[in-house]
């Protein structure tokens, strides 16, 4: 097997992400003779969570990672993949790990793969990834080194380690630079969040929501408020179609919709075990973010809507703003 | 001494996500059924970099912007009908494979290269902007390491805004885990922006920018280099579309009472 680096970003706070701590214990389980390198200010400290059967573990901190930058991060992780020498380097999906690797991976001759949904290790490492924005999935293997590959959650067969690693940890040195400088942090959303990503359930509305309805009036103002009190009582994440979140203008918007909650083509692709789209046509290139969602459900006015078409396990022809109405009353 | 940006664009054409698309497996890689005949756009999320570039260089006075694509150089002259209405660009082509099964570094080899040799740029006011992931291979690295091999370390992927500041430098919102921004200030270019959705609208069609386009494109297309296949070291073993298709309930003359009851059952379920 090819020597392999695990590499662990810390979150802004220090910590280090639930995904990331998943992919340590998983990546140590398939291949326990790795290397961990650990990058972020703070690294050394955050170290603790390193499960105590790894073999080596590198850090590179200080103050220039405080905040993610392209720049320091990369040179961080850089100097870490030199010093573990590694052939093969396994991190989290990650906005820090996307962002910088694959500069490093063009810094030391090597290539990066990202989005990997399953990897077999062994003698020859074989990945498995989505193309064509979750169309088509794809088996492959390559021949150049080092090969950097970002992890979904998942990829590995999951496992259980205990934190703890009390060895001695190697510090890595870098050099940091200071053209970017990050701020901090603001939410992307104004008001309540509506995107949570560990919620059970997706509710998807679409432009129908908006649309004229049978008396010939739009029902925004009412729109709204079954929303909103649908993701109250069920603690739903809010996802929505392209058309709803593009529209601008009086009146006729979802006030608390942007194109954060867009899912699809050129959405995002969310993950929960449940989802119910309501007032939303299901054309294809909204329903292709929907591929990491379990149980699927839609209302919609129109039988033929592209949910019909298998795309989803159940669909309700029926007025979503009726249903709602009492769905709510139920729930609540 | 001017300040402006030189923006380059790096951006492709993708099959029209309206299609169904079919993988086929051949001796050098996979592709796609009836891949040549297929329809094809801009790719979206570089094609709202595109915007960007354009608004962006009309408030810095003495900017300019140029798109380069690579792809096959006949469905390259096909989207430029459609998308050079779009924006005022300068057109760099390059001709090969826009396959989601080319290697990134590779396409990303054959793009610095071309960048390097576009007259008149000058790298210290570059701006360097694409989709933060195509509609095909959908990585997210290829503009990143466009970057690094042109040598330019300050990066930013997902972007959603940039306001430049009256010092020459800017600041940018990139996308990042639980629904939030993070703010960055740059000291200025170069620099790789790597985009999102941002917040301007599809242009509408203007003719006039068109035909000015137009004058630049045809020539751009007749003097585009090859690069090929770009595979690089990739060894593919199999492609699948594993089905999706449910078998669909569709419950037509419940009342709504009996729906309602039937779904809160299932969410609580
Ligand atoms: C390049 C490209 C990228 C794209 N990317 C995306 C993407 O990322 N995400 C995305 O979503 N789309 C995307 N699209 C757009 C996509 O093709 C559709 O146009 C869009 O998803 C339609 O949104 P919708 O279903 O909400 O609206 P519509 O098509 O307007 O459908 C509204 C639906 O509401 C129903 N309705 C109305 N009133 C009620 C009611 N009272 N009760 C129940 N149902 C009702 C109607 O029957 C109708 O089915 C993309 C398109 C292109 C070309």
């Amino acid at each position: 097997m090819a020597k392999t680096l695990i590499l662990i970003p810390l979150e802004a706070d220090g910590t280090v992400g639930k995904a990331a701590r998943d992919l340590l214990a998983s990546a140590l389980a398939a291949d326990p003779g790795a290397d961990v390198g650990v990058f972020g200010k703070g690294a050394k400290q955050a170290a603790d969570v390193v499960p105590a059967s790894a073999s080596r573990v590198l850090v590179a901190g200080g103050d220039g990672l405080a905040s993610p930058t392209a720049a320091n991060d990369a040179r961080a992780c850089e100097a870490l993949v030199r010093a573990s020498g590694s052939q093969l380097v396994l991190a989290p999906q990650h906005s820090r790990t996307a962002r910088c690797l694959p500069l490093v991976a063009v810094r030391t001759g090597g290539r990066i793969d990202t989005r990997v949904a399953g990897i077999s290790l062994g003698a020859e490492t074989k990945v498995r990834r989505w193309y064509y924005r979750q169309r088509m999935q794809a088996a492959f293997t390559r021949e150049e080194r080092p090969w950097f590959l970002l992890l979904e959650s998942g990829a590995l067969p999951a496992a259980e380690a205990s934190a703890g690693f009390s060895g001695a940890v190697e510090e890595v040195s870098w050099e940091p630079c200071s053209r970017t400088q990050a701020l901090g942090t603001e939410a992307a959303i104004a008001g309540e969040q509506t995107i949570r990503p560990d919620a059970d359930l997706l509710l998807v509305a679409g432009a129908g929501w908006t649309k004229k309805q049978s008396d010939g009036q739009t029902h925004v103002p009412e729109a709204e408020e079954l929303i909103r009190a649908f993701l109250r009582a069920t603690g739903a994440s809010l996802g929505s179609s392209k058309s709803l979140v593009d529209q601008k203008g009086e009146g006729a918007v979802i006030s608390f919709l942007t194109h954060m909650n867009q899912v699809g083509q050129t959405g995002s692709s969310p993950r929960h075990p449940k989802g119910l789209a309501t007032c939303c046509h299901g054309e294809e290139p909204h329903v292709v973010g929907w591929r990491f969602i379990g149980e699927r459900r839609a209302i919609n006015l129109d039988p033929n809507c592209g949910w019909a078409q298998g795309k989803a396990d159940v669909l309700y022809v029926a007025d979503a703003f009726a249903v709602l109405r009492r769905l709510n009353e139920l729930l609540g | 001494m001017s300040n402006g940006y030189h923006i380059v664009v790096c951006g492709s054409l993708v099959p029209d996500p309206l299609q169904t698309l079919e993988p086929v497996m051949a001796p050098d890689g996979p592709g796609l059924k009836n891949e040549a005949m297929l329809p094809s756009v801009l790719d979206p999320w570089a094609a709202h970099a595109l915007y960007e570039a354009a608004h962006l260089a009309k408030r810095v006075p003495d900017s300019k912007v140029w798109l380069a694509s690579l792809g096959p150089k006949p469905k390259l002259q096909q989207l430029m009908m459609a998308v050079a209405q779009k924006a005022p660009f300068e057109f760099v082509a390059i001709d090969g494979s826009a396959s989601g099964f080319a290697d990134s570094f590779e396409t990303a080899q054959a793009l610095a290269k071309a960048i390097q040799s576009i007259p008149g740029l000058d790298r210290d006011r570059m701006l360097l902007f694409g989709g933060c992931s195509s509609a095909s291979r959908d990585a997210g690295t290829t503009l990143s390491m466009v970057g690094a091999l042109l040598g330019v370390e300050d990066q930013f992927l997902a972007v959603d805004e940039i306001e430049p500041d009256a010092d020459g430098g800017f600041r940018v919102k990139e996308r990042v885990e639980g629904a939030q921004y993070l703010v960055s200030r740059c000291a200025g270019a170069p620099a790789v922006l790597a985009w999102a959705t941002g917040n301007l609208p599809e242009p509408p069609n203007n003719p006039q920018i068109g035909m000015a386009n137009m004058r630049g494109i045809l020539p751009a297309l007749a003097k585009a280099p090859s690069v090929g296949a770009l595979r690089g070291g990739l060894r593919f073993e199999s492609v699948e579309t594993p089905s999706q298709r449910r078998e669909t309930r569709v419950v037509k003359d419940a009342g709504v009472e009996e729906i309602a009851r039937e779904l809160a059952e299932w969410i609580r379920g």
